[in-house]
């Protein structure tokens, strides 16, 4: 560690330039403060947030149930409970994802074979009561938001 | 013009005890508000600014929250001296205002009104006498407590506190010499009459006052008392909600009243440049000086120059408020050695001597027939000038005192410690004991 030499050291003009260098931060109008609810900050393109559920046109969720995401989810935070309509085709019928055990890993995504499921660029999910942080089918499709910027649905898997 | 008297004069001095008490708990109040303000601005932040325009209102949302708040009494705490000791810091703290005057006289209808709440002839004698008294709340509080981070706390600060009372009051007995007296209106009105502020003629005085405040207020760089990283938070660390805020506003308060102390002592108080707004009660008659044959010339006193004095003063006592928390937010805090190496081995002589050699200039333009005025004021502050200069001399570059890094050069002397001596205490304990 440097250690100032005490002879050749003053240590009236280290507190006086000290003085002068707040003094000049006082009076700098730029600051780096960020005023959150009115100003909002930069997201990572990377950045992943409240899963979106995508639906079919006619409002039916994409999702096929097949059991990929509640398997891979590291948090175990996903149930899923399939079944299947007349035509044979599989749906869900229960999918909930409980956001509080979520680590937001984005394997969810990653591993959904038709691009169902999706992480967002949001983040502002405060709630009253900690039961409403288990999204169920109907809310996660009701999600607006965008889906994370590197997820590109033409190349799902970043090749 | 006359004094104010009968019941008036009652009413004025309601009045203004009302005024002037309000006026500083507002000020402290603002005074919190700007420390946060300013520190954030000097560390680049924006600071508190939600609450009202630009986070006006904070000081009033802090106090509505600190009375919601609960109260909270430790177990072990001795009940009587716990309750007592926030009041017994936060009384001194307000009171000492009453001797300050804060304005040039106001004329009325009924007659002029001084803008001081109590013209004792004790002046400074009574700020000192209320500011040591403080000092005992602090331990006070640290030792109800019952916590021994509060308890070191109260003890440092009463080490500190009296520790640099000396050094305060003795840099004050310069002032004396040259005012001659110990109220504070006649302070200012001395120094209207030498025709420049005491903080010139007596500028080393000013200095070690100056230092002496800080480390009186317990502010950095020298907040023993609190210093966070050792002690908690020092002596009101068992306390909370309004009993804590009674710590904060009287070390506000300790703050303001220092301020406006520093500002009437040294910076002349409500006095402004020009001989416009001289007034001193002089044989029952309101003044503004004498003539060259030594008659008095009677002062005209107006309320444009009572409010124009004031703002004088105000901005006098805001500058050295600023300059508090100015020097907080810059520099760090001593180390306890430091500051106790600095009160005594530094302040101390320096006030002393400096004593010395105020009153040998004095007597000497005395024996001289130097008239006290703009001439006498000129020798002092060259006389005093060179002190000063060599007082920063000798207390640069570790001379007196000195950071961690001066140590290296220091020689140690290691103490060989007897061989018989370290091995006894090795010796395991005997066998079957």
């Amino acid at each position: 560690m440097h250690r100032p030499e005490p002879e050749s050291t003053s240590y009236l003009r280290a507190a006086l330039s000290g003085m002068a260098l707040t003094f000049k931060h006082m009076v700098n109008p730029t600051k780096v403060t960020q005023q959150y609810p009115e100003e909002m900050t930069d997201l990572s393109p990377r950045w992943r947030g409240t899963h979106v559920m995508e639906q079919h046109a006619d409002g039916r969720p994409k999702c096929v149930a097949c059991g990929l995401c509640p398997t891979v989810c590291p948090a175990n935070c996903i149930r899923l409970v399939g079944g299947e309509d007349d035509q044979g085709n599989r749906y869900p019928i229960v999918y909930e994802i409980d956001e509080f055990r979520c680590i937001f890993c984005g394997m969810c995504q990653e591993v959904c074979p038709v691009e169902a499921i999706h992480v967002g660029r949001h983040f502002e999910n405060a709630e009253y009561t900690r039961d409403r942080f288990v999204y169920d089918l109907d809310r996660l499709m009701e999600q607006d938001h965008p889906s994370t910027l590197l997820w590109d649905p033409s190349d799902p898997s970043s090749e | 013009m006359e004094p104010i008297s009968g019941i008036p004069a009652i009413v004025a001095m309601a009045l203004k005890n009302l005024g002037i008490f309000t006026l500083v708990i507002l000020v402290v109040a603002y005074a919190t508000y700007a420390e946060r303000r300013v520190s954030a601005f000097i560390q680049d932040r924006r600071g508190p600014n939600r609450v009202g325009p630009f986070g006006l209102l904070q000081p009033i949302a802090d106090g509505i929250k600190n009375i919601l708040k609960e109260e909270t009494l430790p177990g072990t705490a001795s009940r009587f001296f716990f309750i007592l000791a926030p009041i017994l810091v936060l009384v001194p703290s307000l009171v000492t205002f009453a001797v300050i005057p804060i304005a040039a006289p106001l004329p009325t209808r009924w007659g002029v009104v001084d803008m001081i709440i109590a013209d004792v002839p004790i002046g400074i004698l009574y700020v000192l006498a209320f500011s040591s008294l403080a000092v005992y709340g602090v331990v006070l509080g640290g030792w109800a407590s019952n916590n021994k981070y509060a308890f070191l706390g109260g003890l440092r600060a009463s080490a500190q506190m009296v520790s640099y009372e000396v050094a305060l009051g003795l840099s004050l007995i310069a002032v004396l010499m040259l005012a001659g007296n110990v109220t504070l209106t006649e302070m200012v009105w001395q120094q209207q009459q030498l025709g420049m502020w005491f903080a010139f003629p007596l500028s080393l005085a000013f200095i070690l006052f100056v230092i002496s405040a800080f480390a009186e207020t317990n502010r950095l760089p020298f907040d023993m008392p609190e210093a966070e990283s050792e002690l908690v938070t020092g002596y009101h660390t068992e306390y909370s909600a309004m009993k804590f805020s009674a710590f904060m506003i009287s070390e506000f308060g300790h703050m303001v009243t220092a301020s406006a102390l520093m500002a009437t002592i040294f910076l002349g108080g409500w006095d402004l440049p020009g001989t416009w707004d001289n007034a001193f009660w002089y044989n029952g008659q309101l003044i503004s000086g004498f003539a060259e044959n030594g008659t008095p010339i009677a002062a005209q006193p107006a309320v444009w120059k009572t409010l124009l004095t004031f703002g004088g003063f105000a901005a006098k006592t805001g500058f050295f408020l600023l300059v508090y928390i100015w020097i907080r937010w810059t520099l760090p805090r001593f180390r306890y050695d430091q500051v106790m190496a600095l009160g005594w081995k530094v302040m101390l002589p320096t006030s002393l001597g400096y004593v010395m050699l105020v009153a040998m200039t004095i007597l000497v333009l005395d024996e001289l027939g130097v008239q006290y005025g703009f001439l006498f004021g000129l020798v002092l502050t060259a006389v005093s000038g060179a002190a000063t200069l060599s007082f920063m001399f000798f207390l640069d570059r570790g001379r007196t005192i000195a950071g961690a890094g001066a140590q290296r050069t220091q020689k140690v002397e290691v103490k060989t410690t007897p061989t018989a001596v370290v091995s006894g205490r090795a010796e395991p304990a005997p066998a079957g004991d």
